[in-house]
């Protein structure tokens, strides 16, 4: 019988922990077939984030560092100074990276350190039960803005693209969204290429992937994607904000 | 052949030379002179040098290229050791060999600029969360330093733990003739199998981490650190005594106080007064059985700590000393350094 789809091989037997609905698991999986293509196999080091990815580092096929919360860009920093060779990449969240990691992941861009970082932006705290995120839309609700965020009170969501855009250091910067199959295609051709940056040393290289988070959004899968497609990217346009 | 070095420059030096080939800092005085030499030195070895945008960003670099085996290290001074404090604890729970220098200046808060040893507590007893120690000097010279410095990785390889240079601001900016030692021979050190080298899949991979959910787990973790730090204790533990046979005052100081402290004594005995000095050089683990048995002299009266704190080191001389005698404690801070004339007076007043 013809083989017509096979897990890829930088992916563990390790079942993902994530909750239905959850896109970690497609994020996961395209990263891994992304790398698996590019022929990285024991030539990467992945870093792992606190939040809902924090297991990552049971996932990945390769060898994984874990850091503190925020701390992935400093780490992957670390370890790429001291084995400039080979692939190392960061998988954040929009807390990790956007909240408490903010000055990390800024002046890892701005260094241009060779590496790349893929943030799942789903617009809550996934892992400790759907708190306010520094992307969490206006008007939309979270545990610690339990009417929706009001910028008065809650300040205005971070748009991480286009900020980083603007430094010098990064050589691809893109947002895609896992909603649907042409869309997590483009995906893929966006981590691929920024693997690709990686492998040229063209500089910082960063992928931002539009996620859903059905269980601390309170919606069905399908409204969650819904919500990914028509509110978040409205705040949140999908594209290549930055090639060099 | 001697060279006359500033200790910071002193310190960068012996860590180039022990094998430091990642260093990343961030400026902070008193210890800037450190990452000003590794920012050009360690180009010339092959190393890498990053000045980091916080130290909270240094210390998870040095996280990042000690996970990945190379010999890393960063310094700083005390309000720069506070924000490392995070990364220390996840680095000592990822059993990760660094070396840390911190030229102390006092504190707490912003603090001063001069020297300090007000952060004995935070190097000793752990600094960040959670149940861990490091390896911890208190070198009292420029050559003491680079002595420490020299052989801190292999001390840190060996317990994959981070060891600490608690120095302070004088030691860091004195100037003293040293001897440097040769370049160690880093093709002979041994692959780490612990580290993440890039080349690992399926069962041979690694993983650097410090998440251990399931209580067994973590208990179990918690005791082989505890194993690991008896193991240091039994193997590693220094302490200079100097003129103790036949004290009956000991002072007790580490670091550059305990060279104003070995002034004292000389002057006190040139006075016929019978006083030694009893330096710790690992200040963790504390060098127990040298204090205790000193304590138990039958000659010994009593104990002067002196420290630039307000009595911090004194706890541990008390628990060392089983309280035996009494401890009596003489201390500057904000940067006041005691002169030895002040130590000569103290101990006429106080002893006996």
């Amino acid at each position: 019988m013809a083989v017509v789809y096979k897990k890829s091989k930088m992916l563990t037997d390790t079942p993902f922990h994530y909750c239905p609905g959850c896109t970690h698991g497609i994020a996961h999986k395209l990263v891994a077939e992304v790398l698996e293509e590019m022929g990285a196999e024991g030539n990467v080091v992945g870093v792992a984030p606190v939040g809902c990815a924090v297991f990552a580092y049971k996932y990945f096929n390769c060898d994984m560092q874990e850091a503190a919360h925020g701390r992935a860009p400093a780490v992957a920093t670390g370890i790429k100074r001291v084995l400039p060779d080979k692939f190392v990449f960061a998988y954040q969240g929009d807390g990790d990276l956007a909240s408490i990691g903010m000055a990390e992941i800024v002046h890892a861009a701005t260094r241009g350190e060779k590496i790349t970082v893929i943030f799942i932006n789903n617009a809550i705290y996934g892992m400790t039960g759907g708190q306010m995120a520094p992307t969490t839309l206006e008007g939309q609700k979270a545990t610690t803005c339990i009417y929706g965020r009001n910028p008065e009170v809650n300040g205005h969501p971070i748009k991480m693209c286009e900020l980083l855009a603007t430094l010098t250091g990064p050589s691809y910067i893109a947002r895609g969204a896992l909603t649907d199959p042409a869309n997590v295609r483009k995906a893929k051709k966006m981590i691929k290429t920024a693997f690709e940056h990686q492998a040229q040393k063209k500089g910082f290289s960063f992928v931002e992937l539009l996620s859903s988070c059905p269980t601390n959004w309170g919606m069905t899968t399908e409204q969650a994607l819904e919500y990914v497609k028509t509110d978040m990217q409205k705040l949140y346009p999908l594209g290549v904000f930055k090639e060099v | 052949m001697k060279e006359l070095m500033k200790g910071n420059e002193a310190i960068a030096e012996a860590a180039v030379r022990g094998g430091c080939r990642a260093f990343f800092g961030y400026p902070i005085t008193p210890q800037n002179e450190i990452p000003e030499y590794m920012s050009w030195r360690l180009f010339e070895v092959g190393g890498t040098y990053v000045q980091a945008e916080s130290e909270v960003a240094a210390i998870n670099m040095v996280y990042g290229a000690a996970g990945a085996g190379a010999r890393a290290m960063t310094s700083s001074s005390s309000p720069g050791i506070s924000l490392k404090q995070e990364g220390i604890s996840y680095i000592c729970c990822s059993r990760l060999p660094c070396v840390i220098v911190n030229m102390v200046r006092g504190g707490p808060g912003l603090g001063g600029i001069q020297p300090a040893q007000s952060d004995y507590f935070q190097a000793t007893k752990g600094g960040g969360h959670g149940d861990y120690h490091m390896l911890v000097y208190g070198p009292a010279s420029v050559q003491e330093c680079v002595n420490i410095m020299y052989d801190a990785f292999d001390k840190a390889d060996k317990y994959r733990v981070p060891v600490m240079i608690l120095g302070d601001g004088m030691l860091g900016q004195i100037m003293e003739p040293v001897e440097l030692p040769e370049f160690k021979d880093l093709s002979k050190l041994p692959r780490k199998n612990w580290a993440t080298y890039g080349d690992g899949t399926g069962e041979k991979r690694n993983i650097i981490n410090s998440l251990l959910i399931e209580p067994d787990e973590l208990e179990a973790h918690n005791k082989l650190l505890a194993d690991t730090y008896a193991e240091m204790a039994r193997n590693e533990t220094m302490c200079e005594e100097y003129l103790c046979d036949d004290a009956e005052i000991v002072l007790t100081a580490y670091g550059t106080v305990a060279r104003i402290a070995k002034s004292a004594v000389n002057i006190l005995r040139e006075q016929g007064k019978k006083v030694g000095l009893l330096r710790p050089i690992t200040l963790y683990p504390f060098p127990n059985d040298a204090f205790r048995k000193v304590a138990e002299q039958d000659c010994v009266k009593e104990f002067v700590c002196t420290e630039l704190s307000m009595g911090q080191m004194i706890e541990d001389v008390k628990l060392a000393t089983g309280m035996l005698k009494p401890v009596h404690f003489y201390g500057r801070c904000g940067g006041n350094v005691m002169t030895p004339e002040d130590l000569v007076e103290f101990v006429l007043k106080e002893g006996k």
